[in-house]
């Protein structure tokens, strides 16, 4: 447990993704199994254990340790994982003349049912050491927060084993925990497994953004031009009766979408855009597909209101036949035939957008002719389906943001290496009727600004604060003194739980606007009348 | 005698009004007791200095010769009469030369840790608690988060990140005065026989501490002369931390920095300080050490000062003991 616990210390704390290659791959190779395919599963999210919220662990230390001292605790550290691993009491008779190894500690994890788990991980934490409490803490609350990608690990494991990283995406889910039969691949002690799996996941193709005068160095006869629609990415493969929806990381996201996964009775691999609402009549927004995200399971109600339906860019293999290699215009072409052969309310064809000059598909890109379109793509007629993101063959052209400027109300001291900053800002604009008008909220955000700008904002919310409640200060923002955010965000969505009615998404800090008086800034309707 | 009459803050720092004294005062004093040479509680410009031998030369190697009127050894055990105030330096286990003084008056007994620790430490004599009616005590990592792990598990972990980044150097933050040496030393117990490169801040004092009979082994200047680039690879090399935020360390390759101190024990200081390998090693006593110095002190009363005093008062309320923050001034928060 001790060196899954070093391990994640290290990776934390390390910026580099070689230093961080360095550190997996040099733990896979000295960490003996089944610890170290446990480890790479926590890593990789595919570690299924007993859940034990916050709340229960709060409870769990508030037994231990005097409240007040907890408080102070916490208080300091920030973060209640690391503080209840620091502050739980030890005494010499606890510690076990056995160190506990990772995999004694996920199964006692996975053996204890709902209502002995708190039990189970208070004798865990009594035998462990701080580092490695910290760790069991992580593995239960979910989300180690490492800055280690699912991609990264595996190229750990690709770096271990001399191999394209692509070989091991492409196994990875036919594979289990703890993972003996691809390290010992890995390390030339056996043959590569075998794909006995069916419906596995191909590694997907990404598109770069357009930069500044990327456009001047492209043919516009090269390249096809399609709409990139507000859903997520996915990819439908059917195989042999099994049936799985892929996000573009490989996750298997098939239990939240039962009723596309029924329509999918084909035998082929295909890449497109996951919706909800009826393809022949109305798109869902964005945050109508929100309603089925994120979730296990889905409850027939919600699938009626709000049904998913895929829309096909690409495909990647019908039947037996790999389909990858082929140029662009080729698969185009394979998948156009295709979709016809399918259910229409579940598969339709994502169009092609008909352009002469980079001039011409500009003025579409800025007035798309649906509100569920967030920029057009760029897909080079000739290239074959690659995986990654490669430079030149498909790029994203997004639309703009919409910006506004708000007036700073909270602010909130920030985690991490932000942790003695205040650095998550609450902003608002104007409501209410001239000569009383009210700041309202409409949206938080921790990004967008340079280190630089962070500390002036950090040091004017210092100097300006009027009321504190635990990490938030309230900020003095009237008509008369405030400071005001150029906030630029991606859309709004109608919120019933928030104040104003609005929801923003992907809101960041634009620009600091120190010469624009507060009461300059936007009012409520500017919004308002973006959600129509 | 009231406690409180034999011993009480001022500006300047602790006063003791029958015994005309200050202990560590911030600013320049007729008579200063100083406990250890850390620049916070030793200061320069004082009539006269009482003070162990060690740290009086300490301050001599800051200072230079005219960094006190007069001065005056202490032994540590010896009692010595200041107007009728007995006082006596007692090890304190903080740095080379540390030391606590008990201050004796009409019955009257206190105890004045200044900083120490309990940790094992081949740098410096190791604390003695000594029984008094009220103990002063630092609260530096005065919050029950503060545990540090034994020393030599940190050194390991150093060892081993030079043994799997050999081609990088490892730069390791410390304080010049204890913490450094301290730092060479575990090096030197862990097996570590290669040279240590040291910035041109930790040359005095390191000398010293091999004058002194400890054993830090083969110290080289960090120059570009002595190394160049290439021969910093796979280097461990010693400095002040504020040296490496410095145009100074763009001399060695891709360096990882590490920062050996007690606040390394929260991740988000490590993080915010750009600390990519921490290591928790402290001079000051942790958590642990402090309850555990409380209650063998036997004091019935105890006085907190210079750090979280909050937390460490809630618990001696807990115990049963009495206890307040003692508000004195000018000593760093960051004393680690």
């Amino acid at each position: 447990m001790n060196r899954f616990a070093e391990l994640l210390d290290r990776l934390v704390l390390t910026p580099s993704r070689n230093g961080k290659l360095t550190l997996l791959s040099d733990y896979f190779r000295s960490v003996e199994d089944p610890d170290r395919g446990l480890a790479l599963a926590a890593i990789t999210g595919d570690l299924t254990i007993a859940a034990v919220k916050p709340a229960m662990l709060r409870a769990l230390v508030m037994e231990r340790i005097d409240p007040v001292l907890f408080g102070y605790s916490y208080d300091y550290v920030g973060d209640l994982a690391e503080t209840v691993s620091l502050v739980w009491p030890q005494s010499p008779a606890d510690v076990a003349n056995h160190e506990p190894t990772l995999a004694e500690v996920v199964s006692k994890l996975q053996a204890a049912s709902r209502s002995d788990g708190p039990k189970v991980l208070a004798r865990l934490l009594d035998s462990a050491s701080i580092s490695a409490r910290f760790a069991i803490i992580k593995l239960v609350t979910g989300g180690l927060r490492i800055g280690v990608s699912a991609r990264l690990a595996k190229q750990a494991l690709a770096d271990l084993g001399k191999v394209d990283v692509a070989e091991i995406e492409e196994l990875w889910h036919g594979l289990t925990p703890p993972y003996a039969e691809l390290f010992a691949w890995l390390e030339g002690k056996a043959d590569k497994p075998k794909k006995t799996a069916l419906a596995l996941f191909r590694p997907v193709m990404l598109s770069n953004p357009i930069g500044d005068g990327d456009l001047e160095k492209l043919d516009p006869a090269d390249y096809a031009a399609e709409w990139k629609w507000d859903g997520i990415r996915v990819q439908a493969v059917s195989e042999g009766g099994i049936r799985r929806l892929y996000s573009r990381t490989g996750d298997d996201v098939s239990g939240a979408f039962p009723d596309l996964a029924k329509a999918m009775d084909f035998s082929a691999t295909l890449d497109g855009e996951l919706l909800v609402g009826d393809p022949l009549q109305a798109t869902g927004t964005f945050s109508d597909l929100q309603q089925r995200l994120n979730r296990k399971s889905v409850t027939p109600k919600i699938q009626q209101q709000y049904p998913a339906f895929m829309r096909c860019y690409d495909v990647l293999q019908i039947g037996d036949e790999d389909l990858r290699t082929l140029p662009f215009s080729d698969r185009r072409g394979r998948l156009e035939v295709f979709v016809q052969t399918l259910d229409p309310s579940r598969f339709d064809l994502s169009p092609l957008v008909e352009f002469t000059d980079w001039q011409a598909l500009e003025e579409l890109r800025r007035k798309p002719l649906h509100p569920v379109i967030e920029g057009v793509m760029l897909k080079r007629w000739d290239s074959p389906y690659l995986t990654g993101r490669p430079k030149g063959p498909w790029f994203k052209w997004k639309r703009d943001p919409h910006t506004i400027d708000a007036v700073l109300m909270y602010a909130q001291r920030g985690h991490g290496k932000r942790s003695s900053f205040y650095s998550d800002y609450t902003f608002g604009v104007w409501s209410g009727p001239e000569g009383s008008e009210e700041l309202v909220p409409v949206g938080k955000a921790y990004f967008g600004f340079t280190d630089e700008e962070l500390r002036q904002i950090d040091k004017y919310v210092r100097d300006n604060t009027i009321e504190r409640f635990g990490p938030v200060r309230s900020v003095r923002a009237d008509r008369r003194q405030g400071l005001v955010l150029e906030v630029a965000f991606e859309g709004l969505n109608r919120s019933t739980r928030h104040k104003s009615g609005v929801a923003m998404r992907f809101p960041r800090i634009s620009r600091l606007r120190w010469d624009k008086p507060a009461a300059e800034a936007d009012r409520i309707e500017t919004l308002q009348a973006l959600l129509d | 005698m009231r406690a409180s009459d034999l011993l009480h803050p001022r500006p300047e720092g602790l006063y003791c009004p029958p015994g005309d004294f200050f202990i560590d005062p911030v600013r320049p004093v007729n008579r200063a007791l100083i406990t250890h040479g850390h620049s916070d509680h030793a200061r320069s410009g004082h009539r006269s200095v009482l003070a162990t031998q060690q740290t009086l030369d300490i301050m001599r190697l800051r200072y230079g010769e005219g960094f006190a009127g007069t001065t005056q050894a202490a032994a540590l055990g010896e009692a010595i009469a200041l107007n009728g105030v007995t006082v006596t330096f007692h090890p304190a286990g903080h740095v080379l030369g540390s030391a606590q003084i008990e201050v004796v008056h009409q019955g009257a007994c206190i105890g004045a840790s200044g900083d120490y620790k309990r940790q094992r430490d081949a740098t410096c004599q190791p604390f003695e608690p000594v029984k008094c009616d009220v103990f002063i005590t630092e609260a530096t990592f005065g919050l029950p988060v503060f545990r540090h792990p034994p020393d030599a598990e940190e050194i390991a972990r150093l060892l081993k990140s030079t043994a799997q980044f050999p081609e990088r150097a490892h730069l390791v933050g410390a304080y010049a005065l204890g913490k450094a040496q301290r730092v060479m030393r575990l090096l030197r117990d862990a097996g570590y026989d290669r040279p240590i490169y040291i910035h041109g801040a930790l040359a005095k004092l390191s000398d010293y501490y091999q004058s002194q009979g400890i054993e830090l082994g083969t110290l080289e200047p960090a120059t570009v002369e002595s190394g160049g680039k290439e021969g910093f690879t796979g280097a461990i090399v010693v400095g002040p931390p504020s040296a490496f935020a410095d145009r100074w360390a763009r001399r060695f390759p891709d360096p990882i920095s590490c920062f050996a101190s007690g606040w390394m024990r929260i991740r988000q200081r490590a993080k915010q300080g750009g600390v990519e390998l921490p290591l928790i090693i402290s001079d000051h006593a942790d958590w642990d050490e402090l309850t555990a110095t409380i209650r063998q002190t036997g004091a019935g009363e105890i006085w907190v000062t210079h750090g979280r005093e909050e937390a460490l008062v809630r618990w001696c309320e807990l115990e049963g003991i009495a206890a307040r923050p003692l508000h004195l001034v000018g000593y760093e928060d960051e004393g680690d």
